[in-house]
């Protein structure tokens, strides 16, 4: 251990966390990809799942809403609807049964309505376990149910977006929920109510394209992957070297493509601050 | 044909492109330059004509012709840019009361790092949400390739009608083979899998219309397809809830009727 180490004194209980840290019996352990720390479940869960270097764990859609709703606030909406293969992919039913049996969801947004500091909005939130959150016909429909439902009832809309794009798999009928939920939204505020859209890792391809960039306000987590094109895929187009911050919320915030970047743990404050602005009671 | 074979002769150089399309079934063509943002992107050109004497706004997705042409148009691949050059050119039809005719052929929007830089995700975005709110007529007629959000981008359309060989998808049969086989070669493959004719797009409601290309490039096609145009803004004009009918027209696509308990 060398010396400034040694003498360094930790700041949370995340930076007591070292490589040889030993992990209590059981508990699973993940390995920072950022800067390759050990760190415990439990240690993580006290810290929004953000590391000592600042990188943010991707978190399924229900972590988030439970860490940044009022609790026991959410009512979900919507849940019966899953993709029912409109194209007959081949080997699509086997990758939705995994995709399920992995993730415990039945599609890749959950949709509702929940409080943040007491004022309601309709939410959606999309899971990185299914599938990466691609965006099948029954994601667009989830996500244009709940945003014609925040229209009738004139409500806000927050949506957490993770997204490797468009799902294959539905070919055509995925493409066309880029329309789709851009009517919903259209419809949404050109009735005057709020969206905010929160750009998660990693939000790419037909979501970016779509509701992912049309919000009244545009949050995103740090270091959060956001693109359009795939970084692997410009590479080998332009041929050239990338900037290391390519695609990151940094890097779009830089380009004037977000407004505000802010911690998980600032988060819920700074999603109430916005309810609050546009008129939201408790 | 296969479906692959499809996607082959919708991306052949030999086939007419947009700027073929506008100077042939249109009269009086002045072309308008530019987003007034950055920069005029030539992989879409657009500006205002007659179309069997009535004015309308026309833009298109060009490749081009030649090698150099293909080049300066970024062989039919629009920047930010140019979607921002169309989304104006739209705005404006809207502020004269002129419908939209739109030409799609691309193999999808530019990838490179200046268009990240600026934007081609919202570029996309923003126009797929103006155009469901435009309040005029809007057809779009996709000519050859139909390349994901990128032709998207100018097809959010009350009709949409595609060429026999046309082709739409969300992803290349390529792309899709390297990502399910990790092998391109298998694109053939892909290709059936992803239903991406244009009669599997008329089948699943994607496109109204399919254009027979029995005798495409001739003036006799030139003129039934003007001509047909013409017929279908007629009953546009009619029309007085456009854009309630154009965001149905999309909603439909994966309506989940049946609630299950």
């Amino acid at each position: 251990m060398s010396i400034l180490k040694f003498l360094h004194k930790p700041q949370n209980a995340l930076e007591t966390e070292g490589r040889s840290a030993e992990p209590s019996v059981g508990e699973t352990e993940y390995i920072c990809p950022n800067c390759h720390r050990t760190l415990r479940e439990s240690t993580l869960e006290e810290h929004s799942w953000i590391c000592v270097c600042g990188h943010h764990f991707r978190i399924s859609a229900r972590k988030r809403i439970q860490m940044l709703t009022d609790e026991n606030s959410f009512k979900e909406m919507f849940s019966f609807i899953e993709s029912n293969d409109p194209i007959t992919f081949p080997g699509y039913q086997e990758k939705l049964e995994k995709a399920r049996a992995k993730s415990g969801e039945s599609e890749s947004v959950i949709t509702g309505t929940a409080r943040i500091g007491g004022i309601k909005a309709a939410i959606f939130a999309m899971s990185p376990e299914f599938m990466m959150g691609s965006m099948g016909a029954a994601t667009g429909e989830k996500i244009t149910r709940i945003f014609e439902y925040a229209t009738q009832y004139s409500l806000p809309v927050i949506g957490w977006t993770v997204s490797g794009g468009a799902r294959m798999q539905e070919g055509l009928m995925s493409l066309m929920q880029m329309a789709k939920t851009s009517g919903a939204v259209l419809r949404h505020s050109e009735a005057g109510l709020l969206y905010i859209t929160v750009l998660t890792d990693p939000t790419t391809g037909g979501v970016t394209a779509s509701f992912a960039m049309e919000g009244d306000i545009i949050v995103a987590e740090p270091g959060a992957t956001v693109g359009f094109a795939g970084r692997r895929v410009v590479e080998q187009t332009t041929m050239e070297s990338l900037p290391r911050d390519f695609q990151t919320s940094e890097f779009i915030l830089e380009h004037g493509f977000a407004d505000i970047i802010i911690p998980r743990t600032g988060e819920k404050k700074l999603l109430y601050d916005l309810l609050r602005l546009h008129g939201g009671r408790q | 044909m296969t479906a692959y074979d499809k996607v082959r002769t919708a991306r052949s150089t030999t086939r007419p492109t947009a700027q073929d399309y506008i100077t042939e079934m249109f009269t009086g063509f002045i072309e308008l330059h530019g987003d007034r943002r950055y920069r005029d992107d030539e992989a879409i050109m657009g500006g205002l004509a007659y179309l069997n004497g009535r004015p309308v706004t026309v833009i298109g997705i060009e490749k081009g012709h030649d090698t150099i042409e293909r080049m300066r148009r970024s062989f039919g691949a629009p920047e930010p840019e140019g979607y921002r050059k169309a989304l104006r050119l739209m705005k404006q039809a809207e502020k004269f009361h002129r419908p939209v005719i739109l030409f799609v052929d691309t193999s999808g929007a530019y990838c490179g790092i200046g268009a990240e830089e600026r934007g081609q995700g919202e570029a996309i975005a923003e126009n797929l949400m103006a155009m469901m709110g435009l309040n005029v007529p809007e057809i779009s007629i996709l000519i050859g390739e139909g390349g994901s959000g990128g032709a998207l981008a100018l097809a959010v359309s009350d009709r949409v009608w595609m060429l026999e060989n046309a082709v739409y998808s969300v992803i290349s049969p390529e792309g899709c083979a390297s990502i399910l086989y990790k092998d391109a070669a298998q694109a053939p493959t892909a290709a059936e899998s992803l239903k991406l004719t244009a009669d599997d797009a008329l089948k699943l409601g994607v496109a109204e219309r399919v254009i027979s290309e029995r005798n495409i490039g001739t003036a006799e096609f030139y003129k039934t397809l003007a001509d047909d145009i013409s017929k279908e803004l007629e009953i546009l004009d009619k029309t007085t809830d456009l854009t309630e009918r154009r965001y149905q027209r999309f909603r439909s696509f994966g309506r989940f009727e049946e609630e299950r308990k």
